[in-house]
């Protein structure tokens, strides 16, 4: 299969790559391995901190640009060009997997390494090891990315990269868990930091779930193609185990990482609740877990299955609030900084985008809620809330924090940007996802329409001509969000190339407590 | 001492938070998981369900390879109005042999899980040709290369190996003949057809794409289509026997 091919050419490519890159770092090496601390500070590794934060900024750009595009699809069809590589089929993959894999991994591993860093006061454990996970990281997505193109994919939905990916995956994650774990062990703090909690939940969870997703047998070596060993129902009931806790561990655990390091710094408080931050961590972790079919509403999956599913989606409210409200209470005497600093309102904002999400999540749980809401954009508008306000409006909060901290600038290069950059991307996130709760809750009242003659009201393809006019207003709000996006890429290029440099050493900025 | 300081033995302590917490996500997952497995009531009991011929199979993977999924469901929910619109719904025995289950979690198009026997053949090429023009409002992409395209199923047989080395009654026989198998059934009044309707009860076997030339990756994701959901007789089926 030449599709194979490319990516073994790939494959070789990186791994020349790799090696002459380390042969070459052999001969320039210095004596010894960078010291763990220069007068008695924590001699911080940023580079790959660095790396990661602009992959996640250009991966951002790209999968924002993906997603408009499959959503202009969905308006004028004659986007595909009937052309493999442009069909919707295997575009909107790629747009799941840039946002979400991408973007949003790229994001949790450059803060981690930033915050177990900072947290422990420690150097990041290895030398070339973190370099391995970055690069690693970001050669997966590569692979990941080019293989839906061509047709290479499993086709279960966040988990489609074939076998040797997934393989290649687990080597550069279980590097990531080591360097992590490993610079934990360094730290100089007794206490391990709420953060890390959360982090490492983040790590340990997401490897669990691969395993078990992606349990497959080749075809042959020499075949891209695999068999899931999980069939049919079973097959269903671990795919959104794994699924929804993408969601649970991805999108929401990495992500209150983010929000219980970079909120309290940002706002200068420590964090609200300690004692409600244990319950919130052990209550969600354990809760999320059993939520996955109430993707599988009213499907072949047995009742008592459905549910403790919908039971505990609904439990799950609760933690997530606490989280929430931990979060946002952490700016108890600082409210008024969210009028003067536009970053913080951003963080703010996402932690609210998080609790509407998290109730609207738990009602869609509900089985008499999902017989609706299932199969329709009413979904599509659920993930977008959490997706575009909480995932992406946390990490650019955090990304604007990081890279005056990391290039060593006194502070950003303009506010204001970041402010045009809050209101447009707003803007953009209340035109997707209203025209999404209409367009979805419509579908569904139009597929269980009755005339009084009691026979079906509209034929399918009525229901798919109502919807032209919310895919245009969708389109629109995405295209306001990702010029949002492009502002702050203008934003922060400018912080590095123009703003003067801080003259205090890095590394002085004082520890934060841990509340 | 209060309960809360107790926790510090996990904030001081890397590994025992690690097991802590793969101790915690693990409880869920086992209890909703692992009945599955073993609880007979959790797959049907019907007749009719057979494995894919190899032609099906091959077609399911370009439905999977083209991500067919994005847009379709295959799952019928037992609600009033989808049992109108497609047909009975789904049971879990007719998707046991579907590795990977492609119920699908998006209906920008219909469900398909019974569009088997719905449309004729030539209907199915016209719109995977061109959609519109069947269906001028639809906004399904078109997928020309699919009739141009060969069928590459000269080793489909390693595919079935696989198969039935994850428990897919595939005997020795079929996976024999898997290559000659899946010709046969694209071509209309093939003279192996008997043979592969013995292995494969109610195989339907003709030129699904309408070029006796060439047997194409539109043959077989037509042989796939025009087969989905018609293996249960439900004249036959007992719903009440198999509530769970
Ligand atoms: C952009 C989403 C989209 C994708 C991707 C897509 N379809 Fe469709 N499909 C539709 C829509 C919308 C309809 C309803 C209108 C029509 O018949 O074209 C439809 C209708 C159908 C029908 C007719 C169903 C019926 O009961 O009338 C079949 C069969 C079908 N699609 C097969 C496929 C196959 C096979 C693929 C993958 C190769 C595919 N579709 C990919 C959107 C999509
Ligand atoms: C410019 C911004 C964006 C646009 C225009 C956009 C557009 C789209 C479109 C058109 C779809 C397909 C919907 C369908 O099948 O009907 C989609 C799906 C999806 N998008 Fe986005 N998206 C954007 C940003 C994001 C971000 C930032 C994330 C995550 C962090 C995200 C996560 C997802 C997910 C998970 C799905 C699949 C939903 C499902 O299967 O139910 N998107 N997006
Ligand atoms: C308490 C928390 C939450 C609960 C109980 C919950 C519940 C749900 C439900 C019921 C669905 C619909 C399933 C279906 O009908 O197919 C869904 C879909 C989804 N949710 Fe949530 N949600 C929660 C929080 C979040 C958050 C914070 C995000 C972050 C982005 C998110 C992302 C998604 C995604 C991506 C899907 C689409 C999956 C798919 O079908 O492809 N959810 N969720």
């Amino acid at each position: 299969m030449p599709e194979y091919a490319f990516h073994a050419y790939l494959f070789a490519a990186a791994s020349a790559a790799a090696v002459f890159a380390i042969v070459d770092r052999y001969y320039d090496r210095l004596a010894q391995l960078p010291p763990l601390t220069i007068d008695g500070k924590p001699n911080y590794n940023m580079g790959p901190v660095k790396f990661a934060t602009v992959a996640a900024m250009l991966w951002g750009i790209a999968g924002f640009t993906v997603g408009l595009y499959a959503a202009l699809e969905l308006a004028f069809p004659v986007l595909n060009f009937d052309l493999p590589w442009l069909s919707f089929g295997r575009i909107r993959p790629l747009h799941t997997s840039a946002v979400i894999f991408a973007f949003g991994g790229n994001v949790l591993i450059g803060t981690s390494f930033y915050v177990v860093q900072r947290t422990c006061r420690a150097r990041l454990a290895g030398d070339l090891a973190p370099w391995f996970v970055v690069l690693g990281y970001n050669f997966f997505i590569v692979i990941a990315g080019t293989g839906y193109l061509l047709g290479i994919t499993q086709s279960k939905e966040y988990a489609e990269p074939e076998w040797y990916a997934d393989l290649w995956l687990t080597v550069v994650w279980v590097t990531y868990f080591l360097v992590y774990i490993g610079t934990i062990m360094r730290r100089e703090e007794p206490h391990i930091y709420v953060a890390n909690w959360f982090y490492l939940a983040f790590i340990l969870t997401i490897a669990v779930l691969h395993l078990g997703n992606n349990a497959a047998i080749p075809v042959s070596l020499f075949s891209p193609k695999s068999y899931i060993v999980w069939s049919g129902v079973q097959d269903a009931m671990v795919q959104w185990w794994y699924g929804h806790n993408a969601v649970g561990f991805f999108l929401t655990a990495g992500f209150l990482a983010i929000m219980y390091y970079f909120i309290p710094k940002r706002a200068d408080r420590p964090v609200y609740s300690y004692r409600l931050s244990i319950i919130h961590i052990w209550a969600l972790i354990f809760l999320y877990i059993w939520a996955g079919p109430h993707h599988l509403h009213y499907t072949a999956l047995p009742d008592w299955a459905q549910t403790l599913g919908m039971t505990f989606s609904v439990m799950l409210w609760m933690p997530s609030w606490r989280g929430m409200i931990n979060g946002l209470m952490t700016l108890s005497g600082a409210w008024d900084k969210l009028r003067t600093d536009p970053v913080l309102r951003m963080m703010v904002v996402s932690v609210a985008f998080y609790g509407m999400a998290t109730f609207e999540g738990p009602l869609m749980s509900v089985k008499a809620v999902n017989s609706l809401s299932h199969y329709t954009d009413w979904t599509i508008g659920h993930v977008h809330s959490g997706a575009l306000g909480w995932v992406a409006y946390v990490s650019f909060g955090a990304i604007y924090c990081l890279v005056p901290w990391l290039w060593n600038r006194r502070e950003l290069y303009s506010l204001k940007l970041v402010n045009w950059h809050f209101w447009i991307s707003s803007l953009g996130i209340v035109f997707y996802i209203s025209a999404m709760w209409v367009s979805g809750i419509l579908q569904g009242l139009m597929w269980r329409a009755y005339t009084s003659l009691g026979f079906l009201e509209y034929s399918f393809i009525e229901t798919v001509e109502a919807m032209h006019p919310f895919y245009l207003i969708r389109a629109l709000g995405g295209a306001l969000f990702l010029a949002g996006a492009l502002i702050m890429v203008v934003n922060l290029w400018k912080t590095v190339t123009s703003v003067s440099e801080l003259e205090a050493a890095p590394g002085v900025r004082p520890a934060l407590a841990a509340a | 001492m209060s309960l809360w300081s107790k926790h510090a033995i996990f904030e001081k302590n890397s590994i025992v938070l690690s097991i802590g917490v793969l101790v915690v996500i693990a409880i869920g997952g086992l209890v909703e998981i692992t009945p599955l497995f073993y609880l007979k009531s959790t797959i049907e009991k019907v007749d009719g369900v057979r494995p894919y011929t190899p032609l099906e199979l091959a077609g399911r993977n370009i439905y999977v390879r083209e991500g067919c999924y994005n847009c379709h469901s295959q799952m019928i929910r037992p609600l009033r109005d989808e049992v109108e619109r497609y047909g009975h719904y789904s049971l879990a025995a007719e998707s046991m042999y579907d590795r990977p289950f492609q119920w699908g979690s998006k209906r920008t198009g219909p469900d398909l899980a019974r569009v088997g026997g719905k449309y004729s053949d030539e209907w199915h090429r016209d719109h995977l040709r061109q959609p519109k023009s069947v269906v001028p409002g639809t906004v399904m992409p078109a997928y020309p290369w699919l009739a141009e395209t060969e069928l590459g199923a000269a080793h489909i047989a390693d595919d079935l190996k696989v198969q039935a080395a994850l428990g897919v009654p595939y005997t020795l026989e079929m996976i024999a003949n898997a290559a000659t198998d899946a010709r046969a059934q694209a071509t209309t009044d093939s003279p192996s057809a008997g043979d592969l309707i013995k292995r494969y009860p109610n195989a339907q076997v003709r030129d699904y794409d309408g070029n006796p030339d060439r047997i194409s990756e539109a043959d077989a994701l037509i042989a796939y289509l025009q087969m989905l959901g018609t293996q249960v007789d439900f004249k036959l089926y007992n719903d009440k026997a198999n509530i769970r």
